[in-house]
């Protein structure tokens, strides 16, 4: 029997504390020398493709600038262009928010980097949108939670016609007669709606893939509808076995109503990993990298954010905050929820570290620093495979902790065992488009067309 | 001792001329394709030209206010988005500088300048833009975010006789002030990595921009830590008085479009740019061999679709070329951008024969090495104006 095929993808590390940038080995997370070593490592490794978060702002503690981990990232979209040119194989996936961008402008931006890769082009579509970020934006404010999936599920719809909308054979480049369009190359998209009113010709022929690769990384039962209709790929949180096994029956139960099948959406959860020789020294060493992600000031920091209030005065190896947290005032109508929440969440927490007697810098690694897969890198081969053939996942999204090198060892030690067992690939094929990596169903072609 | 300037490149599509895509040496069905622009930038990066501009527009039928632009079948068609295919170009040439063009009126301000900002990183130092005032009734169209806009250039043919022209160019301002705000808003400094205080940032040293404008407002600093240039450069095309005010007033370098080198003298003056604004005088090219050649090409052209255009034409030798440049360089611009009619054609020719010619008549400024473009052109590195602000305070 074949074995079911894990899928990687490799998450570039972003702007929160998985990220040691006082590693003495950390590079530049600016650089493009760090993208393009990262690139080249994941490409090595036969990964599907590699991911970049989006931050549309830079994140603020107290209302002033976060200043502990790394902050600063490059243009998601600009630098995948440029990786494009660095890269032959590799699929390139961007976050990129529905609420902050206008269909025409990104379908066509994505519909550039995936002809320029031949087709290797990926979208993550979030929906984050608060005031905060909406004060970067000629669009400003921020949409309702239900509004947002509204409008990602719209966007998406209308980012796929517009793909779709040039026939394959559009181009005819007739010297003679002149004809450089075939008559019908192209569809007119319309789209009217509460929230858009489009009326397009889109400008970017298909690309060899036909359509970007479109990932999904919400959570909530809007997020779950919107990954079953549109999306290709899950990046989910869900990693413990039982909990990723029951979110896989969970989403993918729920593809047949949109007539799916199972194998049109990959689920790729966000996995970290510390490796060793030994059982050992990799869990000295994940205690280690904890230890680095959370800095004391970083633990406090954590809790401040949760308590909303200075908390500098307490010892990050001592007992949790005894004072209670900074909710506001409460009168301001549909806040009250959010209050008990708070205080829930706080009372949550003091429980969790009396019964675990926790300090802490010691709860806040529990909440923030807990590696995935932490083991020989035989043991971490087999437990990804477990995950993969047991169907708690398609694979991983793998992240390291340090820039740019953090995948390195990964793909040395691991990516050689699990190709190994035969649940990897050993090459790519000449030509694949990220669909065909991921072993997705091709995109059909314009049927307008046909 | 002869004046010395500098020339660059306009890249579009199949080249000027619309019916360039007809022509035997052109490759239509390549046009939004990697091989054909990463070899277009290798071939202008080993020119030794200082900088490429690439055209763009929203809509399919380019800039174009013709009301059949979008349903015609005898143009060539489909593009790549500018700023993004300047980035694909940066890792694979060297030393040219990337202008891609963008339009002011429709994309959000923030993610043009994260954009032109990454440009900056990856290509060491060679970004630039070339803003774009405005939009067509069909780009709005696309978008379907708003609805008034120019209808095209009034009658008189002024910019200064319509609202909605006036506006656009109002916008644009706006458009490269934060760009420019945005691109300072990381002191050069900012990231200290001091593991004494266990700080990544200082974050004294970023700013939020606080940017109120009449078309939009910007609050927070750029995620982009600052670029080698510090700002990217900042072009626009100009052919009359309201753009010449924008250029003075925004630009870094203008385009401008002599209709012969005694017009030169006039467009200086009527800019009054000063000490740090660049021009630049466009020329479309043709060029073959022989005079004969390269006009029996030209009719060829022009009788499949005449060609109506902004910019003197010439059409003849690498020779004729290079007595245009010179007369230009006598007249007081600082370079001269060159638009190929055709694609891959005529830059190969710009290549290959107009700049040797040029650089053996001793009228070419020669790369002397400097690391970034706005360097290369002689323009300063600007510092942040938040780090000027502070010291004066
Ligand atoms: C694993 C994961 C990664 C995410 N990464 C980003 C990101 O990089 N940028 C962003 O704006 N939102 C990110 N989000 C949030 C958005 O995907 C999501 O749209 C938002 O949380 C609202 O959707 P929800 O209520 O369904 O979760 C991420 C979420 C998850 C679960």
């Amino acid at each position: 029997m074949t074995r079911r095929q894990i899928h990687l993808a490799a998450h570039f590390p972003g702007v929160n504390n998985t990220t040691v940038w006082t590693d003495p080995s950390a590079g530049s997370q600016i650089d493009f020398s760090s993208f393009e070593h990262f690139a080249r490592t994941a490409e090595r490794g036969f990964f599907d493709y590699l991911f970049l978060a989006e931050g549309l702002r830079l994140r603020e503690h107290r209302r002033q600038l976060h200043d502990l981990d790394v902050a600063g990232r490059p243009n998601t979209l600009a630098i995948l262009t440029a990786l494009a040119a660095v890269t032959e194989h590799i699929g390139l996936v961007g976050t990129l928010n529905t609420t902050f961008n206008e269909p025409y402008e990104l379908a066509r931006q994505l519909g550039t980097l995936d002809l320029l890769s031949n087709g290797r082009a990926g979208w993550n579509a979030v929906t984050s949108s608060d005031a905060f970020h909406g004060a970067n934006f000629r669009r400003g404010g921020y949409l309702d939670h239900a509004d947002r999936y509204v409008r990602a599920a719209e966007f998406a719809a209308l980012s796929k016609a517009l793909w779709s909308s040039w026939r394959d054979d559009a181009i005819e480049a007739d010297a003679e007669t002149g004809e450089f369009l075939r008559a019908d190359a192209i569809e007119r998209v319309r789209h009217e709606s509460r929230l858009f009113d489009v009326d397009a010709v889109f400008d970017v022929p298909r690309s060899p893939q036909g359509r970007p690769a479109i990932v999904q990384a919400g959570d909530s039962p809007d997020g779950r509808d919107f990954a079953t209709q549109h999306a290709d790929v899950i990046f989910s949180l869900h990693t413990a076995f039982d909990d990723a096994q029951q979110f896989y029956r969970d989403v993918k139960g729920r593809l047949a109503a949109n007539g799916r099948d199972e194998d049109s959406l990959k689920i790729l959860p966000a996995a970290t990993f510390v490796l060793g020789d030994t059982a050992d020294e990799a869990r000295e060493r994940s205690r280690e990298i904890a230890l680095a992600q959370v800095r004391p000031q970083t633990a406090i920091t954590y809790l401040e954010q949760i308590w909303n209030r200075d908390l500098s005065g307490y010892d990050a190896d001592g007992p949790l905050p005894d004072v209670e947290p900074d909710t506001g005032v409460e009168t301001a109508q549909g806040f009250a929820g959010r209050h008990a929440a708070i205080r829930a969440r706080v009372g949550q927490l003091r429980e969790q570290a009396v019964a675990e007697n926790l300090s802490i810098r010691e709860l806040v690694i529990r909440l923030t620093a807990t590696h995935t897969f932490v083991g020989t890198p035989e043991h971490v081969a087999s437990e990804i495979d477990r995950y993969v053939q047991e169907r708690a996942t398609d694979g991983f999204t793998v992240v390291g902790h340090v820039t740019p090198h953090g995948l390195d060892e990964f793909t040395d030690k691991v990516v050689p065992l699990l190709q190994e067992r035969g649940s990897y690939r050993r090459s790519y094929d000449e030509g694949a488009t990220l669909h065909d990596l991921l072993g997705l169903p091709p995109v059909p072609a314009n049927a307008g067309a046909r | 001792m002869p004046d010395r300037i500098h020339l660059a490149v306009a890249l579009d599509g199949a080249g000027w001329h619309p019916a360039a895509w007809r022509e035997p040496t052109a490759r239509p069905t390549e046009l939004t394709s990697a091989a054909y622009w990463r070899a277009l930038a290798r071939t202008a990066d080993g020119a030794g030209l200082v900088l490429a501009t690439i055209e763009d527009a929203l809509s399919l039928g380019g800039r174009s206010f013709e009301p059949d632009a979008e349903t015609r079948r005898d143009r060539a068609r489909g593009r790549l988005d500018a700023v993004l295919l300047a980035s694909f170009l940066a890792p694979a040439t060297r030393r040219i500088g990337l202008v891609p063009t963008a339009t002011t009126t429709h994309p959000e301000p923030f993610h043009l300048a994260t954009g032109l900002q990454t440009l900056d990183h990856v290509s060491g130092g060679r970004a630039g833009v070339r803003l774009v005032a405005g939009s067509t009734a069909q780009e709005r169209r696309n978008f379907g975010r708003r609805t008034d806009g120019p209808a095209g250039l009034p009658a008189s043919g002024r910019v200064e006789d319509d609202p909605a022209l006036l506006a656009a160019f109002r916008e644009a301002g706006e458009v490269a002030d934060v760009i420019r705000r945005l691109a300072d808003s990381w002191e050069d400094d900012a990231i200290v990595r001091d593991l004494d205080s266990g700080k990544f940032l200082d974050r004294e040293r970023v700013h939020n921009v606080e940017f109120e404008g009449e078309f939009f407002s910007i609050t927070g600093a750029s995620i982009v830590p600052r670029s080698p240039q510090g700002q990217p450069l900042i072009t626009a095309l100009a052919h009359q008085t309201v753009p010449y005010r924008f250029a003075a007033e925004h630009a870094d370098l203008v385009f401008v479009t002599p209709a012969d080198a005694t017009a030169v003298g006039g467009i200086l003056g009527d800019l009054d740019g000063g000490d740090d604004l660049r021009v630049f005088a466009d020329l479309l090219v043709l060029v073959e061999d022989s005079r004969a050649e390269a006009e029996a090409v030209w009719a060829r052209l022009q009788e499949r679709a005449p060609l109506t255009t902004d910019a003197r034409v010439v059409v003849g030798t690498a020779a004729d070329v290079v007595d245009e440049i010179r007369a230009l360089a006598a007249a007081g611009v600082d370079g001269v951008r060159l638009r190929p009619a055709r694609l891959p054609a005529d830059l190969d020719a710009i290549a290959d024969r107009v700049v040797p010619a040029a650089a053996a008549a001793g009228i070419l400024l020669p790369d002397d090495g400097s690391p970034t473009l706005r360097e290369r052109l002689g323009l300063p590195r600007l510092a942040s104006r938040y780090a000027r602000q502070e010291v004066g305070a």
